[in-house]
């Protein structure tokens, strides 16, 4: 399968929809801080934020919302090319005691999140951490589940899916491209999804 | 990048991406937990081979700091008494396993030997060798400056930006000073004036005709000459510098009569220049105490950074997959 | 080849004397028997020689051969082999040895020794001053009356920088026809020098040997020797400014020879930049324009002659640090291929004025009687072949000497010595005249 799976209209009703649960889950906005994982996760972030402002107007968009760089904390440094290091920023009254909602473009094989799980240990003792995703495509290799999603895609290991976002590529779309081997797009058992499917 | 062995050979992309990092390093560093899982399970060794408490104690902060684990490894030797060879010495840090080499040593060369020899395979940063390069103290420099005269004093507002058009001035013993070494090629990479304040006696051969540096043989003369952005006072080493009949200049008090920076001459200059000093100071010879403690002195704050700096050099030579040789 | 070469008759066929001149060469007991194959008895080995050119045997003013003291550099038996390879029948060695050649009987035991390898003719060269501390004059008379014979005096390695000295010794070797030759260098301009002075030192960090240090002392002494009568030879002669100094005192009239290295001949500063040490030499490596000049001042005559200053050095000594490598570099063996490519082929100096700079004038200087002769009837058979179109690459562990420290690895050189005779006798002889016994 190639091609588009996620139009800017399907991308804008997911987000609205994440924001809605997130306020729902957390009765409120009491003590919420949204974090972006960069690249790609800190627009989402703000957009998210954003929608929860609009939902619940006492929720400060701008203050609660930050990113948080990981780079330091993968595990995989030392098999890929020297990586940039992304900013880290933290809303100033510091993340103790807040529900933090970590934010990524594609949920795959959890490490990512397992190094963001390490870095805000390193920051600070929220009083718990959630996640949200725009895409999840399976494959995790760690316990760590989502606790909500955009939208569940079935890959294959060899498809790669891209995230495109005004805020950086000048669209919002997500793309799925490279071969799939049909035995390969087994969704992992592993991984249920919390939440119902975006709607599409 | 490979290895960190001088500024000459060191692009404009690679040194901002070194201050771009360096930037996030510091933040890190102003956190409560600063300790980063980044190295762990990679050695760095510090092979001094010359005394230099701070930046001994400088490289293994940052290497602690990114988890790696740090040895020590204090190889006594001068040019008079060899002792253990440079070649030796690397066999034996091949064998235990060394990523990174940290080496000071009093030969000019000596971590570029070790980097291109073949006698060990790991990273090497040159922590000064003789009157060479100290690479790392040019780009701690840098950074210092970049962060208070292009980011108002924040790194983020700085990032991805040299150090264009801004004038700095570097006083003192340029001849044996691997600390101007490194920080005039550095300075002119990322598209800096240069301005080099020092007697006859101690300017390396060919500086007065360069056409890219500007040089003047009092202090006095180059503050009128130039609005300078930022200085740089060179430590003086008191002994070499009157003894022996073959003096570079005739007594401290003249020198400092004509070179040394306080607080008259400072306020003759711009007011946002900032005060850099590589340390140890001299105070009262090549500095005065009003100009070392004044608020535009950034000299206590460069020793942090120096660490961010440091932390950063680590991080792009260890973090990422080996490039083949 | 060890022990003093038998003697045995060759006919040298159809080689070109002086690279001008087509002739055979008959050599029996030792001398230049005739010009003619025809008059070679039967059982002279005859060798093929279309194409190569006969020179003189080389003589080299300037080696290092270590022995005694450092035998783990070199011995006079493995510089004598590499000397042979190189096409030299006769080299100067010099006195920094240890203990130093500053006696009768340290001089007479290194010309025995050379006697007895027998490869080329060793002709010690005597200290100036006592174990080469600037401050005593040795006794140059006895070594100058000793079974060694020593003509040439030199505190090489180091500079006779005291004036007075200077001036005493030019004169006093007048007793004996000696020559004092001059390693120039003042002391107090270069200390802890380690390359020369100039941008490329500047930007390395490495302290500066400029080049004023050797000319005001070339410039002192060709003054003493004029002032005294004397003659004096300069030692590797490596700036500009020295080949103005010394053609100024050659059209005085003052009696002044001066040397040229082949290193100082092809290469520049710039090697040192990779700090490997095999480019460290004293006095080092100059400037691109130092080069021309010395090369103009070998072609136009006031540099008389190249010396090798082939320096040994063990491998520790020069794989370390710059700042702690011993200075110089092995030559014997590249001399005449480096000669070749910077001067002969770029049309500066035809084969007969090689024959000059690298046989007649050093033995001139050395006043080593039977080396430098022309190739006639009569004359002492020392004749080196040399191959002007055996193209090579240097490869420096390659070499017969006992150390390997060469800078021209990798170079590629385009002739080289293939035979030479030392009064008749086959001291090396080229793969290509396989069973011509040595």
């Amino acid at each position: 399968m190639t091609g588009t799976v996620l139009g800017a209209p399907d991308m804008t009703r997911a987000l609205t929809r994440i924001a809605h649960e997130i306020l729902e889950r957390n009765e409120g906005h009491e003590s919420l801080v949204i974090l972006g994982i960069p690249t790609r996760g800190v627009p989402l972030a703000h957009r998210l934020a954003t929608r929860i402002a609009d939902v619940e107007p006492g929720f400060d968009a701008d203050a609660n919302c930050g990113a948080l760089d990981i780079t330091m904390y993968r595990d995989d440094l030392h098999r890929q090319p020297t990586r940039a290091i992304g900013e880290t920023t933290l809303p100033d009254a510091g993340i103790d005691g807040a529900t933090i909602v970590l934010v990524d473009d594609v949920f795959h094989t959890g490490r990512t999140i397992r190094a963001a799980l390490d870095a805000i240990k390193d920051l600070g003792r929220p009083r718990a951490v959630q996640l949200a995703v725009l895409v999840d495509r399976g494959h995790r290799e760690l316990p760590i589940r989502a606790d909500f999603v955009g939208k569940n895609l079935p890959t294959a290991k060899t498809e790669r899916v891209d995230v495109h976002l005004e805020e950086i590529d000048g669209v919002d779309e997500v793309l799925i491209s490279g071969t799939g081997s049909k035995g390969a797009t087994s969704q992992d058992s592993s991984s249920p999804s919390p939440v119902s499917e975006a709607g599409a | 990048m490979r290895h960190l062995l001088d500024t000459d050979t060191l692009a404009r992309e690679d040194a901002i991406r070194i201050l771009d990092t360096a930037g996030q390093m510091a933040a890190t560093q102003e956190r409560e937990m600063r300790k980063l899982p980044t190295l762990r399970g990679r050695t760095v060794v510090n092979l001094f081979f010359e005394d230099s408490t701070r930046t001994r104690i400088s490289f293994e902060a940052a290497a602690k700091r990114l988890s790696a684990d740090v040895i020590n490894f204090s190889a006594k030797g001068s040019s008079l008494s060899k002792g253990e060879s440079l070649k030796d010495t690397a066999l034996t840090l091949q064998a235990m396993g060394a990523d990174a080499v940290v080496v000071r040593h009093w030969a000019s060369g000596a971590a570029h030997r070790l980097a291109h020899s073949g006698w060990m395979h790991g990273h090497v940063l040159n922590a000064g060798d003789g009157t060479h390069q100290h690479p790392t103290q040019a780009l701690l420099d840098a950074f210092t400056m970049r962060r208070h005269l292009v980011g108002g004093g924040k790194d983020p507002a700085a990032t991805g930006k040299a150090l264009e058009g801004l004038t700095f001035a570097i006083v003192g013993d340029i001849l044996h000073s691997r600390v101007a070494g490194s920080n005039i090629p550095l300075l002119r990479t990322l598209g800096a004036n240069v301005v080099v304040v020092a007697p006859p006696t101690l300017l390396p051969y060919g500086m007065a005709q360069r056409s890219d540096i500007a040089v003047h043989h009092t202090l006095d003369e180059a503050i009128e000459a130039h609005d300078l952005d930022g200085i740089m006072m060179l430590r003086v080493q008191r002994e070499r510098m009157t003894g022996g009949g073959s003096g570079f200049f005739p007594s401290p008090e003249e020198y400092t009569r004509l070179f040394g920076l306080d607080g008259e001459r400072l306020r003759r200059m711009p007011d946002h220049a900032i005060i850099l000093h590589p340390g140890p100071m001299n105070r009262g010879l090549e500095i005065s105490a009003e100009a070392a403690d004044h608020p535009r002195s950034v000299i206590v704050e460069q020793v942090s950074n120096g660490v961010a700096v440091r932390m950063a050099a680590l991080y792009l030579l260890l973090a990422g997959e080996e490039a083949p040789e | 080849m060890n022990g003093r070469a038998q003697n045995r008759a060759y006919v040298i066929e159809g080689v070109s004397l002086y690279g001008d001149t087509a002739a055979d060469l008959v050599l029996i007991d030792g001398v230049i028997s005739s010009l003619s194959a025809a008059d070679a008895p039967a059982e002279a080995q005859r060798i093929d020689a279309a194409g190569l050119v006969a020179l003189p045997g080389l003589v080299d003013l300037h080696t290092h051969l270590r022995e005694p003291g450092r035998e783990d550099a070199e011995t006079i038996e493995t510089g004598s082999r590499s000397a042979a390879r190189g096409g030299f029948t006769a080299v100067h060695a010099m006195a920094n040895t240890t203990p130093t050649a500053d006696t009768a009987g340290v001089v007479e035991q290194v010309w025995s020794r050379g006697r007895e390898v027998g490869l080329v003719d060793v002709f010690p060269v005597g200290a100036v001053t006592v174990g080469l501390n600037g401050t005593q004059l040795s006794e140059m008379g006895a070594m100058a009356n000793s079974r060694a014979q020593v003509r040439v005096f030199s505190d090489d390695g180091k500079c006779v920088h005291d004036a007075l000295l200077m001036r005493r010794a030019l004169e006093y070797v007048k007793t004996f026809g000696g020559v004092v030759a001059q390693h120039a260098q003042d002391p107090r301009l270069t200390e802890g020098s380690q390359m020369n002075e100039g941008l490329v030192s500047a930007e390395l960090g490495l302290a500066g040997w400029p080049s004023v240090a050797e000319e005001s002392i070339i410039a002192r002494d060709v003054l003493l020797a004029g002032h005294v009568g004397s003659r004096v030879h300069i030692c590797h002669v490596s700036t500009a400014g020295s080949v103005e100094i010394i053609r100024w005192a050659k059209s005085k009239g003052i009696d002044v020879t001066t040397e040229v290295m082949p290193h100082h001949l092809l290469l520049t500063d710039e090697s040192a930049r990779g700090y490997d040490a095999r480019f460290k030499v004293n006095p080092p490596l100059r400037t691109q324009a130092d080069v021309d000049a010395v090369r103009a001042g070998l072609a136009d005559g006031t540099i008389d002659i190249v010396a090798t200053d082939h320096a040994p050095h063990p491998d520790e000594d020069k794989d370390c640090e710059w700042g702690a490598a011993a200075m110089g570099m092995i030559g014997l063996e590249t001399a005449l291929g480096i000669v070749q490519r910077t001067m002969v082929d770029s049309g500066a100096l035809s084969w007969r004025d090689v024959a000059r700079v690298m046989s007649e004038t050093p033995a001139r200087i050395g006043r080593d009687d039977d080396h430098g002769r022309p190739l006639e009837v009569g004359e002492p058979a020392n004749v080196t072949l040399v191959d002007p179109q055996a193209a090579w690459t240097v490869e420096p562990s390659a070499t017969a000497s006992r150390s390997n420290n060469s800078p021209f690895g990798g170079i590629e050189l385009p002739g080289r010595a293939v035979a030479t005779f030392l009064r008749g006798a086959a001291t090396y002889l080229d793969d290509r005249f396989e069973g011509v016994p040595a």
